[in-house]
This record gives structure tokens, C-alpha cells and sequence, in this order.
């Protein structure tokens, strides 16, 4: 038992020192690494809370890009038309962006918790695709194709257009929500969810409420993914539906497979290699796509359990103890 | 007047909805046989229109365009079903994901192969005329596309539920476990109805290509649509595919003339609810 405590205190002790050598070594390099890596935290938030999802209640979800975007519209919206968030009231935006897609989510929640396996994978994508919709044609609102531009970023004491200010906003936002859902899995409550992920019929025998469960956390994970949305507004500098079709709730997913699954900080991995490789092959070569579907493909054919997983699989074939390979996920249908 | 403009959008809606049955068919038997979510299936339509394209372009002939770039994609599903998705066993996650990276590796290929630009397939001109039925214009094509969706709809009806081999079909949809337990090799079932699948989906690529043009994202623009299909339908039920095409295509058609800001919307929060209230689609078998 010790052992394992120990254990997980120096996987922790890892993650601390990851963080923050990120924090010291990124400001330091040039303007192209600090921007991708901006991005990628940012992303991170979003890819983290498909994991509560997927590594720890066995749902992946085709439609979390909607979470995100509705943040991200939120403060476009309120920055461009009513001029509200460029300075202390962002932290109003952070709260309110949030809110908004958290009570998104509960509604949502509502229709796809029901739904287990490729059946919630699906419902994810319909719902997904209603705010889509919405984003592509409800002109007057969101401006359709071209999005919204937001012209500047907050300011309040601190100048957030400085990149090296924001991204340290970024990372303390990222830092924060790490450390959030990493207390949330490993709390009571996240042990019942990683127990409805195994075997969801047991923990109903057992008394537990499978179904609020599992309601909570795609509350939470929504509130999540709107706070990504918020701070994505104001890295991207325009919000348009491209945050909210398809791809981007694919991207998501495939990010929290990459780095492992049922991990956390594996989505953060994944989200930094993904954005790594997108950012800097595309300036480089043409062909980059085939890098990231090839990352993709190998991952899930040889890789099952991300990159995360990969001491435990060196440390089972040293054993030679294994010859099951853990599943991704459970699904059930 | 009034009413000529009813006729024009349901005769709009009827037709779009005949090309989403050809990719929603497809789509919702893969569903049926293999419990996956095929998210290269869009890929397949893009795919399909620029093979006819290619072909178009040098024998000048899109009647040969038509089954070429079905088969050509037919093909691609085959070895797909047979390199990929099958050594994955079932495990459906994994496999919807493979389909997903699939479709990333398609659509850079695509880009390279036939550039971002946007393409029309150009029909024959015997199919580019209108006919006059009433006092209403109809443009010929989209009698071609109903033809054509009704003739191949009946065909695999007629092979789904007359033959042996539809037999087979019908029992992995419905148990497919008990069907292996009977002897039918559900193995061989999954490879046959995925590219099936994927020759019905780039034969609407080639098809739509003439009103929607072929261009880098209609992929992933026609996948959420085909699977409003799939939804509504029912997964795994043919004639459920039908309804659901129907309905979609008139959907579409009718909320982008009446309330265009809102169309893309009142499609898919009605999926949503279907799906809440009955996950196997309006027609679909439990």
C-alpha cells in the first residue's frame, strides 16, 4: 500500500515539476512557441474534461467542441456588442462563460445521459451539431461563417495583449483546473464514477445513483469546456463556427486517446503534441495532415492506452505478467 | 404562386433527400451489422466525386464516372474493414475513432491529389434540362437523383429481404452474436455491407457533386446530416433510411426557405430528441 501511495506521489511530484518547468521555459523561448503553447493549454481545459468524461465515467462524447464554443461566443459576444470584459469584468466573463455552459450542458444532459456507449457517442454529435447550427446561420447573433472578431484583449492592471501576460494567465488557469479535476477524480464521488466506467450495474445494485452520477460530471465537464471557450476567445481573437463542428470535438477526443485516457494531464500531452505538430509541420510542410491521422491511427491500432500508458505496458511485458491489453474504455451498447 | 412555391421546396426537399438516402443507407446497415459509427463515411462521399472527377476528366464520360467511382471506393472500404477495422475485434470505440483518423488521412490526401479547389460535376446535357410537369418547371437532374435513389432502394429491399445472402443481413443486425451462433459468417457479412456501404456513399459524391460542388470540408458537412438520416430512421433498418432521408431532406429544405436562421437547429434538436427518447431511431429494431 505504501508503495503505491508513494507511487502516486512521485507521478504528482513529476506532473509539479512539468508544470513547472513549462512555466519557466516557454516565456522564454520565442513568440511562435509561446503562442502554440497558449493554445495548447487552452485546449488542454477541454481535452481534460473529455477525459472526466471518457477515462473516468466510460462516455466519449462527440459534441464537447459545443461547451467550448458557447464560452467562446459568450465573450465574443459580450466584448464586440456590449463592450463588456476588456477589463475587470472579465473575471465576471470567466464566471459567466462557465455558467452558461454548464447550464448548457444540464440541459443537454438531460437527453444524452440516458445513453451509454456509441448510442451517448451519438446524441454528443446531435446535440453538437444543434449548436453548430445555431453558430453557422443565426446571423444577426454570432455572425455566421465569418464569426466574430474580437479587436482587443482585457486589460486591468495586467495587459493581456502582452503574450507573455496572457500566457501566464493561460497556464494559471490550466494549473488551476488541473489540480480542480484532478481533487474531483480522486474524490469519493470520482472513485463512483470510475466504478460506474467498470461495471455501472454494480454500483446501481449498490445503491448508488448511477444516473446523477454520471449527470454531474457532464455538468462539470461542461463547465470545463466553457471556460476553455472563454480563454480561447481571447487566444484565437475570433470565434466562428469552425470552434464547434465536428473535427473539433474529434480533435478533442483523439487528444485525450493520444495521451491515455483516465489520466488527465494525458489530454494535456496529447492537446501539446497535437497543436506541436499542427503548428509547426504547417509552417514546414504541406503534407503535415498525414502526420496527425498517421499519429491517430497508430495510436488507437498499437497504442490503446495512450502514451501515458506506455510504462505500464513496458513494465508488463518486462513481467510478462499481462497478455490482456486494458481496453480504451469499456463501451457498452 | 403561393402554392408553386410549396411544390418547388417539397420537390427540392424529396430530391436532396433522395441523395441523402444513398448516403444514409449505407451508413445506418454498417451501424446495424458492425455496432460502429462510421466517421469516414463522409469521406467516402468526397471521395467518391472526385474519382468521377478525375474520370470525367480524362475520358470525358460521367456515365463511366458513376460506377468507377463507386467501385474505386468500394475498394477503399473493402481494405479499410479488412486491414483495420476487423484485426480491432469488436471494440466499437476504438474502431469509430480508427474511422475518424481515416477520414483526417483522406482529406489531406484529397487536398493533394485534386488541391483545395472547388469543383462542379457536370451531368450530361440530356439530364441538365427541365421538364414541364403542370405549371411547374423541373429541372430533369433532380428526377434522375429520385429515379435513381427509388431503383437502388428497391434493388437492395428486394436483396434484403427475398435472398439468403439479406437473410444473413437481417440476423447480424439483430443478433449477431446468435447468428455466428448459427453458423453465418458475420465476419464476411461486415466486410460485404461495409463497402456496400461505401459504394452507396460515393455514388451520392458523384451524384451530388452536380448541385453541391466537390470541395475540401463537404466530408464532414455531409456526415452529420447522414447520420440525422441514420437517426431518425432507425439504425440497421432499411426502409427506416428511406423515412429518415425523406424527412431530413425536407427538413433541411423547408427550414433554410422559411427560417434560415434557425435551419441547421430545428434538424438536429429533433435528432437529439429522438435519440433521447429512443435510442435505436423512430424505426429501428431493439
Amino acid at each position: 500500500m505504501s508503495a503505491a501511495m508513494t507511487s502516486q506521489t512521485l507521478k504528482v511530484l513529476v506532473v509539479v515539476l512539468a508544470l513547472a518547468a513549462t512555466a519557466i521555459i516557454v516565456p522564454n523561448t520565442n513568440s511562435f512557441v509561446i503562442l502554440v503553447a497558449t493554445r495548447a493549454l487552452v485546449f488542454s481545459i477541454l481535452v481534460m474534461s473529455v477525459d472526466i468524461l471518457l477515462g473516468y465515467t466510460g462516455l466519449a462524447s462527440l459534441g464537447q467542441a459545443a461547451y467550448l464554443a458557447v464560452g467562446a461566443y459568450v465573450t465574443a459576444i459580450l466584448a464586440t456588442k456590449y463592450q463588456f470584459g476588456l477589463g475587470f469584468d472579465f473575471w465576471v466573463v470567466v464566471i459567466l462563460g462557465i455558467l452558461v455552459s454548464a447550464a448548457l450542458a444540464a440541459v443537454f444532459g438531460l437527453l444524452a445521459i440516458r445513453a451509454s456507449g456509441v448510442y451517448f457517442l451519438m446524441i454528443t454529435l446531435a446535440l453538437g451539431q444543434c449548436v453548430w447550427g445555431l453558430a453557422y446561420r443565426w446571423n444577426s447573433l454570432t455572425g455566421g461563417d465569418n464569426g466574430i472578431n474580437l479587436r482587443q484583449r482585457p486589460k486591468f492592471g495586467i495587459d493581456l495583449a502582452n503574450e507573455v501576460t496572457f500566457f501566464y494567465l493561460v497556464f494559471g488557469f490550466f494549473a488551476v483546473s488541473l489540480l480542480l479535476m484532478y481533487t474531483l477524480v480522486r474524490s469519493p464521488f470520482g472513485r463512483s464514477l470510475a466504478g460506474i466506467r467498470e461495471r455501472e450495474l454494480r454500483m446501481k445494485i449498490l445503491g448508488y445513483n448511477t444516473w446523477l452520477h454520471k449527470y454531474i460530471a457532464f455538468i462539470i465537464a461542461g463547465g470545463f469546456g466553457g471556460l476553455s471557450g472563454v480563454l480561447w476567445a481571447h487566444t484565437a481573437g475570433i470565434v466562428s463556427p469552425v470552434n464547434v463542428e465536428l473535427p473539433t470535438s474529434v480533435d478533442a477526443l483523439l487528444m485525450a486517446v493520444l495521451g491515455g485516457s483516465g489520466t488527465l494531464v494525458g489530454g494535456a500531452i496529447g492537446a501539446g503534441i497535437v497543436f506541436g505538430l499542427r503548428e509547426w509541420l504547417s509552417t514546414h510542410v504541406t503534407w503535415w495532415q498525414y502526420v496527425l491521422g498517421g499519429v491517430y491511427v497508430l495510436t488507437i491500432l498499437y497504442l490503446p492506452t495512450g502514451l501515458m500508458g506506455i510504462p505500464e505496458r513496458i513494465r508488463q511485458r518486462r513481467t510478462r505478467a499481462g497478455n490482456g491489453v486494458k481496453k480504451l474504455a469499456p463501451v457498452t451498447s | 404562386m403561393n402554392l408553386n412555391f410549396w411544390l418547388i421546396q417539397a420537390f427540392n426537399g424529396i430530391s436532396y433527400g433522395a441523395l441523402l438516402f444513398l448516403v444514409g443507407s449505407g451508413l445506418s446497415l454498417i451501424f446495424g451489422v458492425m455496432r460502429i459509427v462510421n466517421l469516414s463515411h463522409g469521406s467516402y462521399f468526397l471521395l467518391g466525386g472526385y474519382v468521377a472527377l478525375t474520370v470525367i476528366w480524362t475520358t470525358g464520360s460521367w456515365a463511366l464516372a458513376l460506377p468507377v467511382a463507386a467501385l474505386a471506393i468500394a475498394a477503399v472500404g473493402l481494405v479499410m474493414e479488412r486491414v483495420f477495422l476487423r484485426p480491432l475485434g469488436y471494440d466499437p470505440l476504438r474502431q469509430v475513432l480508427l474511422t475518424v483518423g481515416f477520414a483526417f488521412l483522406f482529406q489531406q490526401a484529397a487536398l493533394d491529389i485534386w488541391t483545395g479547389n472547388n469543383f462542379d460535376i457536370n451531368p450530361p446535357d440530356a439530364l441538365s434540362k427541365s421538364i414541364q410537369v403542370g405549371g411547374l418547371f423541373l429541372p430533369l437532374y433532380r428526377v434522375f437523383m429520385i429515379a435513381t435513389a427509388l431503383a437502388i432502394g428497391v434493388v437492395l429491399w428486394l436483396v434484403m429481404e427475398k435472398t439468403r445472402m439479406g437473410a444473413a443481413v437481417r440476423a447480424t443486425v439483430d443478433d449477431a452474436q446468435m447468428a455466428r451462433g448459427v453458423g453465418i459468417d458475420t465476419s464476411r457479412i461486415s466486410m460485404l455491407i461495409f463497402s456496400l456501404g461505401a459504394f452507396l456513399a460515393a455514388l451520392g459524391g458523384v451524384i451530388g457533386g452536380a448541385f453541391l460542388g466537390i470541395y475540401p470540408g463537404l466530408d464532414f458537412e455531409m456526415l452529420p446530416l447522414a447520420f440525422a438520416v441514420v437517426i431518425i430512421g432507425g439504425m440497421g433498418s432499411l426502409g427506416g433510411a428511406a423515412i429518415g432521408a425523406l424527412l431530413v431532406g425536407l427538413a433541411d429544405n423547408f427550414g433554410k426557405a422559411l427560417f434560415p436562421e434557425v435551419s441547421y437547429f430545428t434538424l438536429y434538436a429533433p435528432m437529439a430528441l429522438i435519440l433521447a427518447v429512443k435510442p435505436t431511431g423512430l424505426f429501428g429494431r431493439e
